[in-house]
């Protein structure tokens, strides 16, 4: 055992580190760097689902039961596949309308119907009630094991109530819960401390649960494999590893109803729709939470089964109280700090529960009983009412004391009677009421407030008959006769076996009782009743609140207000600062000079009704709306003209952002053809500078030349002899350069004439070595061909193919070396076409400037080879115009090879490319 | 006598502002590129460069960059096929003393050469 002082002072402590997160989270809120606006802390947050009926409770249930513990965590798995749909839609209404809990939600949509409101309270605190005394029972019954010595009797709860450590424990926990969730003036903002300790405290509690598994899987006992062998060959152990119940066959039915009500508690539980939609940072975050909250469930639910059995093993069947299995396990063998550990995250699991479950009810509380009661009270109801967020918040947590404090009663009174997982499904089976009503309103326009009355009425009904009177009846608050005989002896009104169904667990049976009655009241009544106009516009904001966004929303609201009156009116419940901000972002968003003068329109007055429903409610939010101002009654015909004229609007609109969007698109596609422009203008350019230094070159020798034999008449002959022949032969380049510029224009325009014929590649590259082979004897240099004397021919201009090849012949005599130069000419008939290379041994190019040698102008090397710099573009351009392609290898100082390839009928695919590009 | 170093990578060129220099009664050195022309200012007490701008290795421009520091008081005449307006201030911002464009007048070209000489 430990000292109390030891446990009592480390739960303090626990709790205050709690508290230090959620300071510092609030802390970082108002800076406006959110810890919670990561997807990890959202999914972890969610795992507030697994209270101290999960911790202490499944492994309470898989000792008995065996496998049936999990249906209440796949479930919520199931439920976490349609989160994208569902939950995703849930999130977008309740932002958009600023609806902050589930009684809202269900009365927004039903024209905020304050009576629904109510309604859906109640049930929620009939139902949550005994799940708080639930976790309060679990810490009491830790402490006590921990606290009293080994082998005494664990005292029950006969102690007078004052002297009871639960009852301060429920005190300590509402104090607490007062400082985290009620803190702050404006009720709207989200809690983001107290989801970062929620999330911190899913953490707790999953490593304190694997821990106790690990520790009795391995250190208790030899591993999975020695555990479940033990438990199969034990008759006992081993019913618990089957699906079937003994002799009876697998319940499908039943099997069924619990993964049902788990689906649908996950969504509608309070303190679910807290963390999961109210709470939400952002959408997206539920991608995240899809799979890691799942994940989760999977990982603390790991170990059930083998703490089950173990315990079972370890103390023998009946032996000890298996619902706190985890932690006698460990003090048993003597594990102190482990059982400590396990205490603590037991603790966590079970004020998690509490805090968000008592933040979000004592909401409920406040908007949905309390405040339509005190607004209709002369002193709060009018418009003098004065500021209401003191009260508010006094409500708020006079809510959760009371709350805390039922929960207790429940504990100091029925808490022993029955078993924790049994107290946990009743709340589910009360929570899941709410999903016809919900899931209904979300998808089904014609779904009426009547309707859904009806519905919750007869299934709430149907559950308090079915399940909490037999349940009560069964802790011996009752007597048992109309259990067994049915009420004055009608046996076809048992309870558990209504109109003579039986055969079913009590909970299927009220599961399929109350949903079935719920939904058929709700379907039923929905189809008889007309919607009203307010029911009709709230249905249209809901189904359809994805097809819209901001200012394209249709305003349901029509008559006279004043700014003044309305911004009075939110003053009252948002205090004067967020009042201020209110009016002035709106004027702002319309574009209105000040706040005086913007009009009070629908749009201003829906702005603040929805402002307001953030802080107490929508149906009281309405309430107050409506008597500040004068409004004229909204008809059904109304709703018809304010959605038409919002269609065309958003139509309207449509087509703006369409001629917005193309005029964009012309926009851009302007401004790249004038990219291209430009840069085609900057090449001309570049060709018209490299051409005027061309031929000013040599005009420039001939005309200094020509002036100094004009000047110096004295010049010996033979000098004058020798710039004659220059100027002859720079007069001859710039006709050379003239006639290859125009040529080279002509191929790049397409005006070029191509006169096509068959030819022979063979025979016109002797032709071309025949024309220049005197030049090469000149140099002494050798020229040679090698490769057939006929290729089958191909269409092409022969005139130009002489060109390509003598361009290239001379290109490669320009650079031979002095001595020993050689060019050796290869042509190579191949299957698609003709390949022709020429090789010189001269000096090469060197890899960086090969790529340029087929710009224009570019000549490699030095200016001592003359040339026009425009011979090897203009073939390259030849070769492409029959569909062919020129290259060059080379490695400096081993001479460099030019050759090209060109197809046979690559003429008639360019000519049928180039028609085709015609006709576009 | 005057020593003239002519930097053109253009034999004909060069033949022409050869005879015309010697024809004015200097001695005459050639460099066909850029660093040639580094090499031999850096070698020759010279007294003129007529300085291509467009030369392989090195441009005109280049040389000028490099040269100018060092030696201050040698006369830079670039020479250039380039007439643009932009080209001749570079030269004169990098320090030439003249700007020629091609083709150009012989007279002309003699008679800036006697004047800088004197």
């Amino acid at each position: 055992m430990m000292s109390v002082g030891l446990v009592i002072a480390i739960s303090f402590a626990y709790l205050a580190l709690l508290f230090a997160i959620a300071w510092w989270g609030d802390k970082r809120a108002a800076e406006g760097r959110s810890i919670i606006a990561s997807p990890w802390v959202y999914a972890l947050s969610i795992a507030v689902y697994c209270t101290a009926w999960t911790y202490f409770g499944s492994v309470g249930r898989a000792s008995v039961e065996g496998v049936w513990f999990l249906p209440i965590y796949l479930g919520p798995m199931l439920a976490m596949i349609l989160a994208w749909v569902v939950i995703r839609k849930m999130v977008r209404i309740a932002k958009t309308y600023r609806i902050t809990s589930v009684a809202d939600f269900i009365a927004s949509r039903y024209g905020k119907s304050p009576l629904i409101a109510g309604l859906v309270t109640l049930i929620t605190v009939v139902g949550i009630v005994p799940y708080i005394a639930l976790q309060l029972k679990a810490i009491s019954s830790g402490y006590a094991l921990l606290t009293t010595p080994a082998g005494t009797e664990l005292p029950s709860v006969t102690q007078p109530w004052w002297q009871d450590s639960t009852l301060y424990l429920a005190l300590a926990l509402a104090g607490f819960i007062i400082l985290f969730g009620t803190r702050h003036l404006d009720m709207t903002e989200r809690h983001e401390g107290m989801v970062a300790a929620i999330a911190f405290e899913s953490i707790v509690k999953l490593v304190a649960f694997l821990a106790v598994g690990l520790f009795v899987t391995y250190w208790l006992f030899d591993g999975l494999g020695d555990l479940f062998g033990r438990a199969m060959a034990d008759e006992g152990l081993a019913q618990l590893l089957r699906f079937d119940h003994g002799a009876s066959p697998f319940i499908y039915s039943q099997w069924f109803a619990l993964v049902l009500l788990a689906m649908l508690s996950v969504l509608f539980l309070p303190r679910q729709f807290q963390v999961m939609v109210v709470e939400n940072v952002d959408e997206r975050h539920l991608k995240r939470a899809a799979w890691v909250f799942p994940l989760y469930l999977f990982l603390i639910n790991l170990f059930v089964l083998p703490i089950a059995i173990g315990g079972l093993i370890y103390f023998g069947a009946g032996q000890a109280n298996p619902d706190l299995f985890v932690l006698s396990l460990p003090l048993a063998e003597g594990a102190m700090i482990l059982a400590l550990f396990v205490f603590i995250g037991g603790l966590s699991a079970a004020t998690g529960m509490v805090i968000v479950e008592s933040i979000a009810v004592s909401t409920m509380i406040c908007n949905d009983l309390v405040m339509p009661a005190l607004l209709k009270t002369r002193r709060f109801g009018g418009r003098s009412g004065g500021d209401l967020t003191r009260l508010l918040k006094t409500i708020r947590r006079l809510a959760i004391i009371g709350l805390l404090l039922l929960g207790y009663l429940y504990f100091y009174l029925a808490g022993e009677a029955y078993a924790l997982v049994s107290i946990g499904l009743i709340s589910f089976a009360a929570v899941a009421q709410f999903a016809p009503a919900a899931l209904g309103g979300m998808y089904w326009k014609g779904a009426t407030r009547a309707g859904v009355l009806a519905g919750l009425l007869v299934g709430f009904g149907f559950w308090v008959y079915t399940l909490m009177l037999p349940s009560i009846a069964k802790s011996g608050w009752m007597a048992t006769d109309f259990l067994e005989y049915g009420p004055a002896g009608l046996a076809w009104l048992k309870p558990e076996a209504f109109l003579g169904l039986s055969g079913l667990d009590p909970l299927t049976h009220s599961l399929f009782w109350s949903l079935f009655g719920n939904i058929a009241a709700f379907v039923g009544i929905s189809l008889l009743t007309r919607p009203t106009a307010r029911e009709a516009s709230q249905a249209q904001l809901f189904v359809d609140v994805f097809e819209r966004r901001g200012d394209q929303e249709p305003v349901f609201w029509q008559g006279r207000a004043r700014v003044e009156d309305l911004k009075d009116l939110t003053e009252r419940f948002l205090g004067a600062q967020s009042a201020d901000r209110l009016f002035e972002e709106h004027a702002q968003a319309i574009g209105a000079e000040s706040v005086a003068n913007m009009p009070a329109d629908a749009r201003l007055v829906q702005r603040v009704e929805t402002q307001l429903a953030g802080a107490i409610g929508s149906a009281s939010a309405r309430v107050m709306v409506a008597s500040a101002v004068e409004e004229e009654p909204l008809e059904l015909d109304d709703v018809v003209r304010i959605l038409e004229e919002a269609s065309q609007l958003r139509a309207y609109s449509q087509a703006l952002e369409e001629k917005s969007r193309s005029l964009e698109q012309a926009t851009q596609e302007l401004k790249t053809a004038n990219e291209q422009l430009k840069s085609l203008d900057r090449l001309k350019d570049d060709f018209m500078s490299s051409v005027t230094h061309e031929l000013r070159t040599p005009l420039t020798s001939i005309r200094a030349l020509t002036e100094m034999m004009r000047d110096d008449e004295d010049m010996p002959a033979d000098q004058r002899r020798e710039f004659l022949d220059i100027m002859v032969s720079e007069s001859e380049r710039l006709s050379r350069l003239v006639g290859q510029v125009l040529d080279l224009a002509r191929i790049e325009a397409g005006h070029a004439e191509w006169h096509n014929s068959d030819v022979d590649l063979a025979v016109i590259v002797r032709q071309a070595a025949d024309s220049i082979r005197a030049r090469f004897e000149e140099k002494s240099a050798r020229l040679e061909i090698k490769g057939p004397h006929q290729v089958r021919s191909l269409r092409a201009d022969a005139d130009r193919l002489v060109q390509v090849i003598l361009n290239l012949l001379s290109n490669a005599l320009k650079y031979l070396p002095e001595d020993n130069g050689r060019v050796v000419v290869t042509i190579s008939d191949q299957p698609d076409g003709v390949t022709v290379t020429v090789s010189d041994n001269g000096v090469g190019i060197a890899p960086a400037e090969q790529a340029q040698v087929f710009d224009k102008f570019r000549q490699v090397g030095d200016q001592q080879h003359q040339g026009t710099g425009l011979g090897l573009p203009i073939s390259r351009q030849i070769i492409e115009h029959f569909g062919g392609r020129m290259w060059v290898e080379s490695e400096p100082g081993q001479g460099a090879t030019f050759g090209f390839f060109l197809p046979r009928g690559g003429e008639d695919a360019r000519a049928n490319a180039q028609s085709r590009g015609e006709r576009k | 006598m005057k020593k003239i170093l002519i930097a053109d990578d253009e034999p004909n060129i060069v033949i022409s502002l050869e005879y015309l220099m010697q024809r004015e009664g200097h001695e005459v050195l050639v460099a066909r590129d850029g660093e040639e022309a580094l090499e031999m200012i850096s070698e020759h007490e010279l007294d003129l460069v007529l300085l291509d701008a467009m030369m392989p290795k090195k441009s005109g421009f280049e040389v000028l960059q490099a040269v100018r520091a060092e030696h201050p008081d040698l006369k830079i005449i670039m020479l250039t096929a380039k007439g643009r307006d932009t080209d001749i201030a570079k030269g004169q911002a990098l320090g030439a003393d003249a700007y020629v464009v091609k083709p150009f007048s012989t007279r002309k070209l003699a008679e800036q050469v006697r004047q800088m000489l004197d």
